[in-house]
C-alpha cells in the first residue's frame, strides 16, 4: 500500500517554517494546530457571547441587548461553542496531531481530505460569525426547532444551516479519515488491543460521526427547504410535523455529546496515567465500556422530548436506555479512581484539570441520570436545571480536558514547557469560577427559571448575578492562560524530547517532531502503559525503533 | 493497634450512605407542591438527590484522597505500583450501578404512573370530549387559516401530555390555546375565555393544548408539570391542585423574542371563591379576554 505523504508532492510549492501553519498544508500535526488554535479563536468569540449573555441576565429585566439580540447570542454562543470549539478540537486537533503516532503512522490516512476537512471550518466560521453583522443571526437557538426556525428572519437562518452544513461535513471528512487510519495504517505488529487508549476512543467517536451527522445534515437541508422553497416537511400549516424534525435532529445532536466527550475520556486515558505512574487501569473494560457507549448512544435521543409529543411507552424506553449508559461511563471513571489509586500524582496543571475533569463530569453525569428519568424530567427540561448540567458535561468535562491537554502536550507541540504557577493559577481561576457560574443553575431551573429567556422573575436576582460574576472569572481566567502560551512559546524552558518521561510513541520523538514523525523507523509501543515495571535498560532517547521492535529495551 | 483498613472502608460507607440519606431528606431544593402528583415527584427527588449524594461525595472523596495521599514526593521519580486491572474489580463496579440505575428507572416509572403518565391518551380524550369544543376551536380567530384547515373536525388525535382524570366525572376541561407570546384559557363549562388559569381547589383539571404559531411549554413549577404545546399535534395535560393560591404558569420552550415574558397565572381558589369568579365571569360579556400576560411584565 502505498501512502501520501508530504515529501510526495513538491517541495518548492510547500511553505516552511510558521508559513506553513496558513497555507493547505498535508502535515497531520500542521493540520492539528491549525484546528487547535482556530478552535481557541473561537472559544473567545463564543466566551465574549456568554459575557453578553450573562451581562443581560445580571437584572432580571431586559435592558443590556435587545430581545432579538439576545436570541442571536444565544443561538450563535451555543453553535460556536459546540461546531466550531469543542468538535473540532477534541476530534480533529488532538486527533490529527496525536492518531498517526499512536498507530506508528507517518500521516494520516488521507492527507489531502484532511486539509480539506480543516479548510471547511474558517469559511464556516466567518459565515456564521458574519451573518450577525450582514444579515442578521439566526434566532432559534442552536436546536433551530420549526417552526420558530422558519418563522424568524429566514436569511439568517439560511446563514446557519449552510454554515452548520459545512461545518457537519468538515466533521464527517475527519470521521472517514480516523476510521480508516486506526485501523488501515497501523504499524505491522501493533495488535488493535495494544493501541493507546485516545485511539478506541477516536474510532468509537468516528463511527458515532459518519453514522449521525449525515441524519442532522439531511434534516437541516428539508429545512431550508421549508424556509427557502415553502415545503411543508416541518411546517404544521401545511400539514408537516415539527415532532419528526425533533426526532431526526437529536438523532445526531444526542450521540454528538458522545462525540464531544469521548474524545475527553480518551485524552485523560492518556494523561493521567504517564503524571500518576502507573498503568491504565482496565484497558480490556476500558475499550469495551467505550463501544457500549457507542451502541446506547444511538437510542437514547428522544430524551430531549419528553415534553414534546411523544407517547408514553416511548417515554419509558428511552428512560431505561438513557440510564444505562451511567454504567459503562462509570466504569471508566472508577477506573480513573483505581489508576490514581496507589500512584505518585504529579500535581501539576494536567493532572489538576483532569482531576477536576473527574469531579465536574461526575455531578454532571449524576444529574444526567436524574435528567434521564421522565418524571423528573418533565419539571425540569428547558430550564436552568439543564444549562447547568450540560455546562458541566461540556465544559467541566470536555473544556476542562482540552486545558489539561494543551498543559501536557504543548512540550510536544512547540519543544517548550509551559510555566506551572500560570498553569495552576488558571486551574483555580477556571475551577472556582465554573462552579460559581453553573452550580447556582441547577437550583434556578428547580424553582422556575426556564431556559433561553432574557427576562426572569426578580426572586432570582441574586443567584443570577453570582453566576454572572462566576462568568466573570471564567473570563479572567483565560489571561493567565494566553500570557503563557504565548510567551512560553518563545522564552518558555526548553523540553526535550520527553519532558513526563512517558511511554507513548509521540513522546519517542523530538520535541517538535520532525515531518513524517520520526527520523528513523517508527517505533513499536505493544505497551503504551507499561509504567512501574522494571526500568528501561535503553534511554528513551537513544532507543531506534528496532530496539523496540525486538523488545531489547524492556526487562 | 492500627484499625483494620476493612474495618475502615465499612465505617467510611456508612458515614457516606448516612450524610447522603441526611442530605437527600434535609436539604429542601423545591418549590412549594401545590398539585397532588407534587409530593410524589419530590420523593422521587429525594431518592435521586440521596443516593447522587452519596455517589459524588464518595468519589470527590476518592480524587482529593489520592491527589494528598499518593502525591509525588519531592526527589522520588519512580513509578507507582504496575497494577493493570483487576477483573473482580471490575465486576463490582459494573453490577452496583446497573442494580441502582435498574432500580431507580423502575422507581421512576413506578412514580410516572402513580402521576398518570402511562394512561392511554387518546381513548381517554375522546371520552370526555365536551361539546363547546368545536365552537371554541372556530372563534379563535388569531390561528392561521390553513392551519385551521387542517385540523381533525372530531376527537383529535392527542400526541402527547399526562392524562389521568379518565374515569373521574368531575373533571374540569379547559381549553389552552398558546401563542406568541400568550397563553388564552377558555372554559366550555360556561363559555369564559380567560387569560388566566382560574381552578378549584381539590377538582381535577384536563387542559387540552393547542398552538397557533410556533411550540411553547406549559409549566407551572409549583405542580412539577409541564407540556409542550405544539402546532399541529394537540396535547393533553391533567393535574390536580392541592394548595390555594397564586403560582406562575412560564412558557418553557423558545418561542421568540418575547418568550421570557410570556407568562401568565394559576389561581387556584377554593370551591367557594371558585364558583363566585365562575358566576362573576360567566355571562355573555365575558367572552371578552382579559389582558393576556403582558409579554413585558
Amino acid at each position: 500500500m502505498t501512502v501520501a505523504s508530504p515529501n510526495d508532492f513538491q517541495e518548492s510549492l510547500q511553505p516552511q517554517g510558521w508559513l506553513r501553519y496558513f497555507s493547505f498544508s498535508l502535515d497531520h500535526k500542521v493540520i492539528g494546530l491549525q484546528y487547535l488554535v482556530t478552535g481557541f479563536l473561537f472559544y473567545f468569540i463564543g466566551g465574549a457571547l456568554a459575557g453578553v449573555i450573562r451581562a443581560e441576565l445580571a437584572s432580571p429585566i431586559s435592558d443590556f441587548v435587545s430581545r432579538e439580540t439576545y436570541n442571536e447570542v444565544l443561538t450563535l454562543h451555543g453553535t460556536v461553542m459546540i461546531f466550531l470549539w469543542i468538535v473540532p478540537v477534541v476530534n480533529g486537533a488532538f486527533g490529527n496531531y496525536l492518531i498517526p503516532f499512536y498507530v506508528g503512522a507517518r500521516d494520516m490516512a488521507f492527507p489531502r481530505l484532511n486539509a480539506v476537512a480543516f479548510w471547511m471550518i474558517p469559511p464556516a466560521g466567518i459565515l456564521l460569525i458574519g451573518s450577525y453583522f450582514i444579515t442578521g443571526a439566526a434566532q432559534s437557538g442552536w436546536t433551530a426547532y420549526p417552526p420558530l426556525s422558519i418563522t424568524t428572519p429566514a436569511l439568517g437562518q439560511v446563514v446557519w444551516i449552510v454554515s452548520v452544513l459545512l461545518l457537519g461535513g468538515s466533521s464527517i471528512f475527519g470521521g472517514i479519515n480516523f476510521i480508516a487510519t486506526v485501523l488501515k495504517l497501523r504499524r505491522p505488529g501493533l495488535k488493535l488491543m495494544q493501541l493507546p487508549m485516545y485511539c478506541w476512543a477516536m474510532l468509537g467517536t468516528s463511527i458515532l460521526v459518519v453514522l449521525s451527522t449525515p441524519v442532522l445534515a439531511g434534516t437541516l437541508l428539508l429545512l431550508s427547504f421549508d424556509i427557502v422553497a415553502h415545503t411543508g416537511f416541518f411546517n404544521p400549516a401545511l400539514g408537516g410535523n415539527v415532532v419528526v424534525y425533533q426526532h431526526l435532529f437529536w438523532f445526531y445532536s444526542h450521540p454528538a455529546v458522545y462525540i464531544m466527550v469521548l474524545p475527553a475520556f480518551g485524552l485523560v486515558s492518556e494523561i493521567l496515567p504517564i503524571h500518576a505512574r502507573k498503568p491504565l487501569f482496565g484497558y480490556t473494560t476500558m475499550v469495551y465500556s467505550i463501544l457500549a457507549i457507542v451502541v446506547l448512544g444511538l437510542v437514547v435521543w428522544a430524551h430531549h422530548m419528553f415534553t414534546s409529543g411523544t407517547p408514553p411507552w416511548m417515554r419509558l424506553f428511552f428512560t431505561i436506555a438513557t440510564s444505562f449508559i451511567a454504567v459503562p461511563t462509570g466504569i471508566k471513571f472508577f477506573n480513573w479512581l483505581a489508576t490514581l489509586w496507589g500512584g505518585k500524582l504529579a500535581l501539576n496543571s494536567a493532572m489538576l484539570f483532569s482531576c477536576a475533569f473527574i469531579v465536574n463530569f461526575v455531578f454532571g453525569g449524576i444529574t444526567g441520570v436524574a435528567l434521564a428519568q421522565v418524571p423528573f424530567d418533565i419539571h425540569v427540561h428547558d430550564t436552568y436545571f439543564v444549562v447547568g448540567h450540560f455546562h458541566y458535561i461540556v465544559y467541566g468535562g470536555t473544556v476542562f480536558v482540552i486545558f489539561a491537554s494543551v498543559y501536557h502536550w504543548y512540550p510536544k507541540f512547540t519543544g517548550r514547557m509551559l510555566n506551572e504557577d500560570l498553569g495552576r493559577l488558571h486551574f483555580l481561576l477556571t475551577f472556582i469560577g465554573f462552579n460559581l457560574c453553573f452550580a447556582p443553575q441547577h437550583w434556578l431551573g428547580l424553582n422556575g427559571m426556564p431556559r433561553r429567556v432574557a427576562e426572569y422573575d426578580p426572586s432570582f436576582t441574586t443567584l443570577n448575578q453570582i453566576s454572572s460574576v462566576g462568568a466573570l472569572l471564567m473570563a479572567v481566567s483565560s489571561l493567565p492562560f494566553l500570557y503563557n502560551v504565548i510567551v512560553s512559546a518563545f522564552r518558555g524552558q526548553v523540553a526535550g524530547d520527553n519532558p513526563w518521561n512517558a511511554l507513548t510513541p509521540e513522546w519517542l520523538t523530538s520535541s517538535p517532531p520532525p515531518v513524517e514523525n520520526w527520523v528513523g523507523e517508527a517505533p513499536l509501543v505493544q505497551h503504551p502503559y507499561g509504567y512501574g515495571v522494571d526500568e528501561d535498560t535503553l534511554s528513551v532517547q537513544a532507543a531506534t525503533g528496532r530496539d523496540l521492535w525486538s523488545g531489547a529495551g524492556r526487562r | 493497634m492500627p484499625i483494620p483498613s476493612s474495618l475502615v472502608t465499612l465505617l467510611v460507607g456508612m458515614a457516606l450512605v448516612l450524610s447522603g440519606l441526611w442530605v437527600g431528606y434535609n436539604v429542601d431544593l423545591l418549590p412549594l407542591d401545590a398539585s397532588a402528583n407534587a409530593p410524589v415527584y419530590d420523593s422521587l427527588f429525594r431518592v435521586l438527590f440521596s443516593i447522587g449524594t452519596i455517589l459524588f461525595l464518595g468519589i470527590v472523596g476518592l480524587v482529593v484522597f489520592s491527589l494528598v495521599r499518593f502525591r509525588r514526593r519531592s526527589g522520588d521519580h519512580t513509578d507507582g505500583l504496575a497494577i493493570e486491572g483487576n477483573l473482580l474489580l471490575e465486576i463490582v463496579w459494573t453490577a452496583i450501578p446497573a442494580v441502582v440505575v435498574l432500580f431507580v428507572g423502575i422507581y421512576s416509572y413506578d412514580i410516572y404512573e402513580r402521576m398518570g403518565g402511562m394512561s392511554s391518551l387518546n381513548d381517554h380524550s375522546a371520552m370526555h370530549r365536551m361539546p363547546g369544543m368545536e365552537t371554541m376551536e372556530a372563534s379563535v380567530t388569531t390561528a392561521d387559516p390553513a392551519l385551521e384547515a387542517t385540523a381533525p373536525v372530531k376527537a383529535p388525535r392527542v400526541w402527547g401530555g399526562i392524562g389521568t382524570a379518565a374515569g373521574e366525572a368531575n373533571v374540569l376541561p379547559v381549553e389552552v390555546t398558546a401563542m406568541q407570546f400568550a397563553f388564552i384559557f377558555h372554559y366550555p363549562e360556561g363559555d369564559i375565555t380567560s387569560g388566566e388559569l382560574h381552578v378549584p381547589n381539590g377538582r381535577p383539571v384536563e387542559l387540552r393544548m393547542k398552538a397557533n404559531d410556533v411550540i411553547h411549554a406549559f409549566w407551572v413549577p409549583q405542580f412539577r408539570l409541564k407540556q409542550d404545546v405544539i402546532p399541529g399535534q394537540p396535547t393533553v395535560l391533567t393535574f390536580t391542585p392541592t394548595k390555594a393560591g397564586s403560582y406562575p404558569i412560564i412558557c418553557a420552550e423558545l418561542c421568540g423574542p418575547y418568550h421570557g415574558g410570556m407568562r401568565s397565572t394559576v389561581v387556584v381558589h377554593e370551591p367557594d371563591a371558585y364558583d363566585a369568579w365562575l358566576q362573576k365571569n360567566s355571562p355573555v360579556a365575558a367572552t371578552v379576554a382579559s389582558a393576556a400576560g403582558n409579554p413585558t411584565a
